[in-house]
């Protein structure tokens, strides 16, 4: 159960990007978060996680006060926060499996992370996931030779491997051609339900986000002004959130413009 | 169509506006004027220039033919240059590498630690080999301790430099991705840095054991041991036939040098 209530984030003197926002998701459900470029979709689910540091508000996960945690407090919730990135984020010149054990890196002595030893269960875990989504025969590969869907596939395993209570994904397929991309938002829905894990994927193509989340809701200029089943999600729905602002698939690289400010804030 | 064509016509384009191009000539001018300003400035004897050709013929008659008698010294003495290359480099990583830490912006604590490491590279860059060789045998007595701290002293500005770039450079999404799986700061060096700068590390490093090579043949003449040593010792002597033989083994120290070096980059990158 994850419970964001009154969330502020303002970069410098800037306009806040995100205007105390409200969301909360539970169980199983697969939520999409659309939105055009600089609505906040992506600021929102740094937030989570803490990747950006939020102004104000509060962000629970299961009960747990996510804000304002530090050291390693705030790295034991990140342990149970998964995520995926638009440009998988691998590490290219490791092997398929380092990338997939990396995801332990929060559980493990910087000894055994050094030395690439970990645990049994750790190793067992990671083959069945990789053997769950296809990619098990990769595992000695590096991460640099593989297409961009199963690169995919390695940063969700890797994402898995943390046990996490909530998976966030941050537009993880707008770096994938349509069939791929169709492949992975099946594969995260799947996953969802078989392991019952609460997913919030930021997506731009609206279509998809229809066709395979139990519910959407819908950002502009860092408000929430829709929230329902996609069958609810209409053609008004759609203009409220994109309406007056030219081709918002047109310009993708939003996350990293945001990191960048970030950055310099 | 003829209105038309007649004002394409009139189209006008050149590279340099008015403004650069005074630039341009200005720029001309005082590289003139310095050239001119140093050669008058220097003060060279010039009945030594005209005579350098007579000197150069003298010089060559005296060194030929080298002499092999002490050949066994030599190659102890080049043994000796190579040793202190390589010690000097092993050791300088332990302390370049903490040093690039610290002087690269997106690793560095905090804004003392960037400009602590910045002074460190500097520091050490900007005083040559040959000075802190000086230096230290003035601390350690001659010899190839002082040798070693010298190149090494030299060396850590050099890896620590171009580590600290090469760090600057790297693809950031890795650190984010580490750092959401709740990974410490240590691990996310470990797996999202150290891999992206391996092959930087490895060229710099075979690099800088090159050019330590060179310059541990001229340490010897502060008396910080290598080569140099007997070199000195035998222009002190007039031994010039001793001189060409020790002059051709480190030609022949450096080719071999640069053959193992390009070998080794051709494995590692």
């Amino acid at each position: 159960m994850l419970e964001i209530t009154n969330l502020v984030k303002r970069y410098g003197r800037n306009d806040p990007v995100l205007k105390g926002l409200n969301l909360s998701v539970d169980g199983s459900s697969v939520v999409s978060i659309v939105g055009a470029s600089g609505a906040g979709k992506s600021t929102m689910l740094r937030c989570i996680n803490r990747l950006v540091e939020p102004t104000s508000g509060s962000i629970k996960l299961n009960g747990h006060e996510l804000v304002n945690l530090r050291g390693s407090e705030l790295r034991h919730s990140r342990r149970r926060i998964g995520m995926v990135f638009q440009g998988f984020n691998l590490i290219d010149r490791l092997t398929v499996m380092e990338n997939v054990l990396s995801g332990r890196l929060g559980y493990v002595s910087f000894f055994q992370a050094l030395t690439r030893r970990f645990p049994q269960t750790d190793i067992n875990r990671a083959f069945n996931l990789m053997e769950r989504v296809g990619i098990a025969h990769y595992a000695n590969k590096r991460a640099d030779q593989l297409s961009g869907g199963e690169r995919q596939r390695v940063a969700v395993v890797r994402a898995l491997m943390q046990e996490p209570e909530i998976l966030l994904a941050d537009e993880p397929t707008a770096s994938l051609d349509p069939k791929t991309s169709q492949q992975i938002m099946r594969l995260l829905q799947t996953l969802a339900s078989e392991m019952s894990l609460p997913v919030l994927i930021n997506i731009h193509n609206v279509t998809q986000a229809r066709m395979y989340t139990d519910r959407i809701v819908g950002m502009r200029h860092g408000q929430m002004i829709f929230d329902g089943a996609p069958k609810d999600f209409n053609q008004d729905a759609l203009d409220a959130i994109y309406g007056g602002i030219e081709s918002p698939e047109e310009d993708s690289g939003e996350p990293q413009h945001q990191t960048a400010q970030e950055a310099l804030a | 169509m003829v209105d038309h064509a007649a004002k394409l016509s009139d189209h006008v384009w050149s590279r340099y506006d008015r403004k650069e191009q005074w630039t341009r000539y200005a720029v001309y001018l005082a590289t003139l004027i310095a050239i001119v300003w140093a050669v008058r400035d220097i003060d060279i004897f010039w009945p030594w220039v005209w005579d350098a050709p007579n000197q150069i013929q003298s010089l060559g008659a005296r060194m030929w033919p080298p002499r092999f008698d002490t050949w066994n010294a030599i190659f102890h003495a080049m043994l000796e240059t190579v040793h202190i290359a390589t010690l000097s480099t092993m050791l300088t990583i332990f302390i370049a590498l903490p040093v690039s830490y610290i002087a690269a912006q997106n690793t560095t604590p905090n804004k003392a630690t960037l400009w602590l490491g910045r002074f460190i590279l500097v520091s050490s860059r900007s005083v040559n080999t040959i000075i802190w060789a000086l230096l230290f045998v003035a601390i350690f007595g001659p010899g190839v301790l002082a040798g070693i701290l010298a190149v090494m002293f030299r060396s850590v500005g050099f890896i620590g430099k171009l580590m600290g770039e090469a760090i600057e450079e790297i693809d950031r999404r890795p650190v984010e991705a580490m750092e959401a799986t709740g990974a410490s700061k240590m691990k996310v060096v470990l797996y999202a840095i150290v891999p992206q700068v391996m092959p930087a590390f490895f060229a710099i490093i075979i690099l800088r054991w090159d050019i330590n090579i060179r310059e541990s043949t001229v340490l010897g003449l502060v008396g910080a041991g290598g080569i140099g040593v007997l070199l000195q010792g035998s222009i002190d002597l007039f031994a010039w036939q001793t001189v060409a033989t020790i002059l051709l083994a480190i030609v022949a120290l450096v080719i071999l040098g640069e053959a193992v070096t390009s070998a080794l980059r051709k494995k590692v990158i």
